[in-house]
């Protein structure tokens, strides 16, 4: 028997088994990832979550300046998320927020454990991310196409890193988490994975969850990054695959 | 503090290769001197926006988007509107644009933006209060340059063009005038109050060669810079030249000769696409659909 959640007259999950946009507990938002976007850039990617849109491009590996701040035995991996003012509902100022700085940091973390510095010794890479509509998970669609962009820019990589949010309306898991669930939901938990690896190099979480909801959040999530990591090797293939069609 | 744009160092043998195919009125896109690239504007892509755009300018891209909120007017237009234009030129569309508060290169655009939409009267601020006199509506326009190849500053005034006449205010309820209480009903849209579109044209001079609408290439190598702005009764409406060189009085009247025969011309591709091209979600498709034509040089 399910239950309708409602929280702020917004039916949130209803007796059907639906969430707000229609979606079942563990069904995606239309994703859509293209590769190469960009002329100027080393590495680009545009990565789409339903309505959250999201631009990386990637520099480098390129030398360090000041030089001073340069590693000897490997490269430095910088990450800047930024939002355009208009991506929210509420314009956003320009200059960089609290928030914005953080993400930056977590996201750079997130990408650094698949990047292979070592092999770029006094270099460094940059990955500029630009949220051009948010509709949340926001966080998890940078990685997704910073981790593309850098991928196409050609930098020796252990995989590709990929990441999606799960969460909790009530005792319901959810799987990538839009807007409105985001604010009004009762859990939000953002994870980035290596499938390649196994490790997991991303893992945040804000609202409350029972222990036995925890164990079963991951491993939906895991079951879930290993779909969207087929997304993501299709949409590197597909640059290629369109270049050969150009040649020919 | 960067004085100029920065520019790429290109070889001596590149740079004279390509000048002297500019003496013989070839460019490195096949163009006349004296042509501008294709305009391709999807308008409104962005749902979370009152107005917004996204434009190529032959490879170079702006996404433009529109935020309205209440402000407070100036003391000495307490019945006029206010719009703020500002650039954001990240990293993201160029390897020699930096992170941090704009550079002079973007907030020079910004500046030459504004004052062509301000010098045409193309907003009626005057149709903007809400509260005469203590509340009226404060327009922001956000130009984020996607990818620079060249000549920005046309695209991002095509881009604010587009994202202004698509955008829209939504309808107000006015609770308590004296209170500045007001509410704001989002589902119930009417246009901006536009009257005029102005066009712009940016020339280089490189050597003795002036030219429309520099590329990347163009730009690194140019001497001096020409911005004409021309409104919809073919007055011109906003000048600035810009770099170092210099332009002799021939150049700046057949420049203003050429902008003059070329206005309405580029009004009428601006106009066109603006009526006939999907928006919102479907938006995405075509900038989608452009992103693979795009693919890198191979």
């Amino acid at each position: 028997m399910m239950v309708v959640l409602m929280k702020n007259n917004l039916i949130l999950f209803d007796e059907k088994g639906r969430r707000s946009d229609g979606r079942r507990w563990n069904e995606l938002r239309p994703v859509n990832m293209v590769v190469g976007v960009l002329e100027r850039a080393d590495g680009s990617a545009i990565v789409e979550t339903g309505r959250t849109k999201v631009l990386a491009a990637v520099y480098g590996p390129k030398e360090m300046y000041p030089k001073h701040l340069a590693m000897p035995d490997r490269a430095i991996l910088r990450v800047a998320y930024r939002m355009a003012s208009f991506s929210v509902e509420e314009r956003k100022k320009p200059h960089p927020s609290r928030r914005e700085i953080e993400l930056s940091k977590v996201i750079k973390e997130a990408l650094e454990p698949a990047i292979i510095l070592e092999d770029f010794p006094r270099t460094v890479i940059d990955v500029y991310i630009l949220v051009l509509q948010a509709d949340g998970g926001t966080r998890v669609a940078s990685i997704n196409a910073a981790s593309l962009a850098l991928a196409d820019a050609g930098i020796p990589m252990r995989g590709l890193v990929t990441a999606i949010a799960v969460g909790r309306l009530g005792n319901q898991i959810i799987v990538d988490l839009n807007d409105l669930e985001d604010k009004y939901g009762d859990a939000d938990m953002p994870i980035a994975y290596i499938p390649a690896t196994g490790e997991i190099t991303l893992f945040q979480m804000d609202g409350t969850m029972p222990p036995a909801m925890f164990d079963k959040c991951l491993e939906v999530a895991i079951e879930t990054l290993n779909k969207i990591h087929e997304f993501q090797k299709e949409a590197l293939k597909s640059k290629y695959i369109i270049t050969k069609k150009k040649m020919n | 503090m960067i004085s100029e744009i920065r520019k790429e160092i290109l070889s001596n043998i590149e740079k004279e290769m390509i000048i002297n195919r500019l003496t013989k009125g070839e460019r490195e896109d096949g163009r006349g001197l004296f042509d501008f690239r294709n305009i391709n504007i999807i308008p409104a892509p962005v749902e979370k926006a009152e107005g917004s755009a996204f434009v190529n300018l032959g490879k170079t891209k702006v996404l433009v988007g529109i935020k309205v909120s209440p402000a407070s007017p100036f003391p000495d237009t307490p019945n006029e509107g206010i719009f703020v234009i500002n650039t954001e030129f990240s990293p993201v569309a160029s390897p020699l644009f930096e992170l941090g508060p704009p550079s002079e290169y973007a907030i020079e655009v910004a500046r030459i933006v504004d004052r062509i939409i301000r010098s045409s009267e193309m907003i009626k601020l005057e149709e903007l209060a809400i509260i005469p006199g203590e509340l009226v509506w404060m327009i922001n326009i956000d130009v984020y340059a996607i990818d620079d190849n060249g000549n920005l500053i046309d695209a991002s005034l095509i881009g604010a063009l587009a994202a202004l006449y698509v955008g829209y205010l939504p309808r107000v309820e006015i609770i308590d005038a004296d209170r500045k209480k007001i509410e704001i009903i989002k589902e119930e849209k009417r246009p901006i109050p536009l009257k005029d579109m102005p066009v712009s044209f940016t020339f280089a001079k490189i050597k003795d060669i002036l030219l429309l609408d520099p590329t990347r290439v163009e730009e690194n190598i140019m001497d001096a810079r020409l911005t004409l702005a021309i409104n919809n009764n073919g007055e011109i409406c906003s000048v600035q030249k810009g770099e170092g060189g210099g332009f002799k009085l021939e150049d700046i009247l057949l420049a203003k000769d050429i902008a003059l025969k070329k206005a309405n011309d580029i009004r009428k591709i601006v106009n066109d696409q603006l009526v006939k091209k999907p928006r919102g979600e479907e938006a995405w498709n075509e900038i989608r659909g452009l992103s693979y034509g795009s693919n890198k040089k191979s």
